[in-house]
């Protein structure tokens, strides 16, 4: 909410300066966003009458006019504006004044003398209006200073207010805060009835008490709505950032914004009998003031007459029935409406209004009958005419009851942690305008109608805390008994492993988990991903089900950025449908660990050939993070090369992928090579066991290698398992250390040389129990995979 | 010059002229050898009597020590020559650049997330994970916002098509009241439920997008329930993570009443550099507050019983001032090098 400081000054005017009252606000919970001046700073500026002028004898666009000043005496002072006529009274800056950017001196304009010179408001820094001078009005006091004419030494005040300061959302309103944080006096305006005049009056009928339980409405006769809102309405108002539109929307909106109630102003004339304060029927509609039309809902409160809608309530009114230029009589509403027949319904509508904003915060409820009586008093005022009588329906049953809401000193200073005195508590609670009682250590207050935020114990503790003064309250550091957390070592922290995976040369990025359609299908396999209903932009409209596109996507900025080298990981959660998700049903939410390998295997150095990573390259790197509880075995995925692709495995179930880039992705996402990918389940790949150590033997190992031909299909993970689950136990290890086709060998088949390691735990062992456990993997292999050893 | 004076002579003469360590065996034989001088000196000790034999023998003996020393000394001088040789041509430019693989790093958020957690499990707080597809019961309902709410518009959320009341959670909140279930199930029965303590990073959304808002982005939610939670303490607490975060003690920090459905009183944390390039600029931080006994009842803990603390920062926030990055943009775009600035 914007103001004016000045206005606000009218009302309660503490001894602070600009700056310490926007503190005092700000650290009572009222942030001051924006403090911005009226107008910048000038002076020598007074209100001017042009006398008298004559054409400039050198100069077709120049005047040479006679100006009074004040000073008794006439001033010639050569002029260009386009709009000068004589008696025509404008601001003028004198000799020795001091504008924005330039000081006035009596100067020569071709030839004819000039002592000052007359002003825009462009020229004064109020706005970008270069037309012509700045218009003042006719009695508009010559020789007057214009900042103090014009009230310019005033400041626009913005403050950021929380919803549950609705009582802070006028002029009044933030007086009465100030006023009880400094302990000044208030000054409210004098509001008296404004009696009836008129017979003419029109009857209220509350059909929805519970959403609508008070209104007040009243005929106001022989308006003249042509008239114009007085200067000093106006300023004020566009000094809140409100525009001037008509005498009658002027009175309405100033009431608003000087006690905080909402008015709505129809015009008599389109009105068909009694006012209904109802929900809709079913499929009515209604054309609000903005254009937009309503098809209205069972929970929409609507203002109607016997024949149609004519408003939203306390949200917006309709365009056939508002006030307009040929209005003359007017259907003045006051009214309060409760907050949650309120709340929501403009954000469901895409708008919002000051009306709504205020209704859906809590307008209070004793509010409509003052703010009646002055909007009625303004516009006749300013507009002439009569008024009839108020007419109220009111519903007390439904009315909101301010509860008594008791405080527990103790309680507060134990939640606060500071010992304010009890009495100190009490004392805070008058301040705010609260009928307070207080028995021993217990206080019971009652909040003014304008508070909707004192319900429960814990507003008071806010109310105590906030009036003392967060600055006040120490900062302490908490006691607790001092007990270990627990540290598994059954799973390596995730901080630990993405280390790991840096430390292989991986960059750890972040991407959005909405990401392109299109990912999902080729990346993932996925033709119905999980949609947003509202997404920012098309191409981040899915949730992922895998971290592949995204990696992708950073490959692809990168390389746009001529990056010849990219290794990428990233941790982040996936997302698919499953009807057995937990926590949340309906959608798993698996963490997942994936990365990205493009490029050379290693940075281009001078001591080593520069080749492309590749499949086994980043296959190492997933070993290394999983250590031996992982097998590969040969797999097939969407976004992967189906001959370079293997599925991880630990415990019978697969964790992940490792593959290259399927060459079709390679070509569609322009990537002239194919990056090496893997993802794995992160929960899977953060487990880890606790060693459990074997005592060393003594005993000497026999290492022995075995080259064994067989079909070129066959993967030697296969072969490995196979011949380690056949191995006696005297065999310690089975590893391949080469592979072998070409010469020699046919192409049907490859030659697999494979080194076992046999020990005996407790004594040597003899030449004949090697043989026979490696005749015992030969004829394994034999057995299972027609193998034969090379000759 | 006596004859053992000249062998002496001859010898260091001969050694000298070794230039290598086969030339030096065969200088030596000259003397030590079978047939050496200095030996069939000795062998013709025999000749003379018990009297001048001692006498003589002394003598020889003196030299052939002599000789033999000055044997060692030259060849330690040739293995020294020859190890010299050996390193100056075995000598490298040290000054080419290691050879091998490289490291990559974290991201900078991830970073400050780790340091984070770091901090604040130093007094006890445990991390606490939760869903990023809430449920509105647990994004807005259970934190005390129920539909309709105006705070509600204070969160720009994005919703799932087709889907019940689901959403991309707008905050770490919702995890709040996820360990308070789980701690009050936990503890059920017990006379007096120890402190429940806990951080909670992670990544949220709002529908938002702009220099300064990215529809994804970072928080970390605290909560601290016990017996004895004051607002006091909370203000402790948060005071000493800036204070250790920034690992300096020059800051000032100012709480300022706000609002909150979930917590109250509710505060707004500001804080200073005393020095530096945002030096005396108030940088929001942080939204904090007393537990609303609202949402100590969702999570199944008593508010007559119990008090707790809750607090949020925004870790792309606060990586952005520990590390001087201006544009929030960044940590999302991953141009590589950006990233490769917070490697170690």
């Amino acid at each position: 909410m914007q103001f004016s400081e000045q206005w606000l000054r009218s009302l309660v005017n503490p001894a602070l300066d600009s700056d310490a009252l926007c503190h005092l606000l700000t650290m009572a919970g009222l942030e001051v966003e924006e403090v911005s001046p009226v107008a910048p700073d000038f002076s020598g500026v007074v209100v001017a009458q042009i006398v008298s002028f004559e054409k400039h004898p050198n100069a077709d666009k120049l005047k040479v006019c006679a100006v009074d000043i004040g000073t008794g005496e006439l001033q010639q002072i050569v002029c260009g504006a386009p709009n000068v006529f004589a008696g025509m009274k404008a601001p003028c800056a004198r000799v020795g004044a001091k504008l924005p950017g330039f000081d006035i001196k009596a100067a020569k304009l071709r030839g004819v003398e000039s002592f000052g010179m007359m002003c825009s408001s462009r020229e004064l820094g109020l706005d970008e209006d270069h037309g012509g001078l700045m218009v003042l009005p006719e009695d508009a006091p010559v020789g007057t200073d214009v900042r103090q004419y014009l009230s310019l030494d005033d400041k626009l005040i913005t403050i950021k207010l929380t919803p549950n300061r609705a009582d802070c959302l006028s002029l009044m309103g933030v007086a009465r805060e100030v006023s009880a944080l400094t302990a000044t006096p208030l000054q409210a305006p004098q509001i008296k009835a404004v009696p009836a005049a008129l017979e003419a009056r029109r009857e209220v009928v509350l059909n929805a008490p519970k959403a609508g339980p008070r209104y007040l409405g009243r005929v106001l006769r022989d308006v003249n709505t042509q008239a114009p809102t007085p200067a000093w309405m106006r300023q004020r108002l566009e000094r809140c950032g409100v525009r001037s539109i008509s005498a009658v929307v002027d009175v309405t909106n100033y009431v608003m914004l000087e006690l905080g109630q909402p008015l709505h102003a129809f015009d008599d004339d389109t009105l068909k009998g009694a006012i209904h304060v109802r929900h809709p029927a079913a499929g009515e509609q209604i054309t609000l003031l903005n254009g937009q039309v309503v098809d209205l809902l069972p929970d929409h409160l609507l203002i109607a007459d016997e024949s149609r809608p004519l408003a939203l309530a306390g949200v917006m009114g309709g365009e056939a029935s508002g006030v307009g230029d040929n209005t003359r009589n007017v259907f003045l509403e006051s009214a309060f409406f409760q907050p949650d027949a309120i709340a929501g319904r403009a954000r469901a509508l895409g708008f919002s209004s000051d009306a709504s904003h205020r209704f859906e915060r809590g307008v209070d409820p004793e509010l409509a009958p003052v703010a009646m009586e002055r909007a009625t008093a303004l516009i006749l005022e300013i507009c002439g005419g009569q008024a009839g009588a108020v007419v109220e329906a009111i519903s007390t049953a439904d009315m909101p009851v301010r509860a008594r809401v008791t405080l527990g000193a103790d309680r507060a200073r134990k939640v606060i942690g500071v010992d304010i005195p009890t009495a100190e508590m009490a004392a805070i609670f008058e301040r705010l305008g609260m009928r307070t009682e207080v028995a021993g250590e217990r206080i019971t207050v009652q909040a003014p109608s304008y508070r909707f935020d004192i319900e429960i114990e814990e507003d008071l503790i806010e109310e105590v805390a906030r009036v003392f003064g967060y600055d006040n309250i120490p900062p302490v550091p908490p006691m607790g008994p001092m007990r270990m957390l627990p540290q598994s070592e059954g799973a390596t922290p995730a901080h630990r492993l993405r280390r790991r995976v840096a430390a292989r040369d991986y960059q750890e990025i972040v991407s959005f988990a909405f990401v392109e359609e299109a990912w999902e299908r080729d990346f993932a396999g996925n033709a119905d991903p999980i949609r947003l209903a509202n997404p920012i932009a098309s191409q981040l409209a899915v949730m992922r089900s895998s971290l592949i596109g995204g990696l992708i996507g950073v490959l692809d900025t990168n390389i746009r950025r001529r990056a010849s080298r990219v290794r990428l990981f990233e941790i982040g959660r996936c997302f698919s449908r499953d009807a057995q998700g937990v926590p949340v049903e309906g959608y798993a939410q698996p963490l997942r660990l994936a990365g990205l390998a493009w490029g050379p295997a290693v940075a281009e150095q001078w001591g080593t050939a520069t080749r492309r990573v590749d499949f086994f390259d980043v296959k190492a790197d997933v070993e290394a993070l999983l250590g031996d509880r992982a097998s590969y075995v040969a797999a097939t995925h969407p976004a992967l090369h189906p001959g370079r692709c293997a599925a991880v495995v630990v415990d019978g179930k697969q964790i992940g992928v490792v593959g290259e880039l399927h060459p079709a992705w390679v070509q569609k996402y322009d990537l002239s090579t194919a990056p090496v990918v893997f993802e794995l389940d992160l929960s899977r790949a953060l487990e880890a066991s606790v060693p459990a150590a074997r005592d060393l033997t003594r005993q000497p190992s026999v290492t022995r290698d075995l080259a064994l031909v067989v079909p070129v299909k066959l993967p030697a993970g296969e072969l490995v398992e196979a011949l380690r689950a056949a191995a006696p136990e005297i065999v310690r290890s089975v590893a391949v250390f080469d592979v072998y086709t070409g010469k020699g060998i046919d192409p049907e088949h490859k030659s697999i040389a494979l080194r076992a390691v046999l020990q005996h735990t407790e004594r040597t062992l003899e030449e004949t129990e090697i043989e026979q456990a490696m005749n015992a993997l030969v004829q394994a292999a034999e057995q299972k995979f027609g193998a034969h050893l090379r000759a | 010059m006596s004859q053992l004076d000249e062998i002496l002579l001859q010898a260091q003469t001969a050694f000298a002229q070794a230039t290598d360590s086969n030339a030096l065996e065969q200088a030596k034989a000259l003397f030590l050898g079978k047939s050496g001088q200095i030996t069939e000196l000795l062998k013709g000790l025999g000749k003379l009597d018990a009297e001048a034999r001692r006498a003589a023998g002394a003598e020889i003996n003196a030299c052939k020590t002599a000789v033999e020393a000055a044997l060692e000394a030259r060849r330690d001088a040739l293995r020294t020559a020859a190890l010299e040789q050996q390193l100056a041509a075995e000598a490298l430019d040290v000054t080419l650049p290691g050879r091998g693989a490289g490291h990559g790093g974290l991201h900078p958020v991830t970073r400050t997330q780790e340091r984070y957690e770091t901090l604040f499990h130093s007094i006890g707080f445990e991390v606490a994970d939760g869903p990023e597809i809430e449920t509105d019961w647990y994004n807005f309902t259970a934190l005390n916002t129920p539909e309709n709410h105006p705070a509600r518009s204070m969160h720009d959320t994005f919703y799932l098509q087709n889907g019940e009341n689901v959403l991309l959670r707008t905050h770490t909140s919702p995890v709040q009241i996820r360990a308070m279930q789980a701690h009050a199930k936990l503890h059920a029965g017990k006379d007096v439920m120890p402190d429940l303590r806990i951080i909670a990073p992670g990544r949220v959304y709002r529908v938002d997008s702009d220099a300064t808002h990215s529809p994804m982005f970072h928080q970390v939610e605290g909560l601290w329930v016990g017996k004895d939670i004051s607002f006091a303490g909370m203000k402790g607490v948060i005071i000493d993570f800036l204070q250790r975060f920034f690992e300096t003690e020059e800051l000032q920090v100012r709480l300022r009443p706000s609002f909150f459905p979930f917590t109250e009183p509710s505060a707004e944390i500001d804080f200073a550099f005393m020095t530096g390039p945002n030096k005396g600029r108030w940088l929001e931080i942080s939204g904090c507050g007393m537990v609303h006994p609202n949402v100590l009842r969702f999570g199944g803990i008593d508010p007559e019983k119990y008090t707790g603390f809750a607090f949020g920062m925004g870790l792309d926030r606060l990586t952005m001032l520990r590390y001087g990055v201006n544009d929030l943009r960044q940590f999302f775009e991953n141009d590589l090098r950006f990233l490769s600035q917070f490697s170690e």
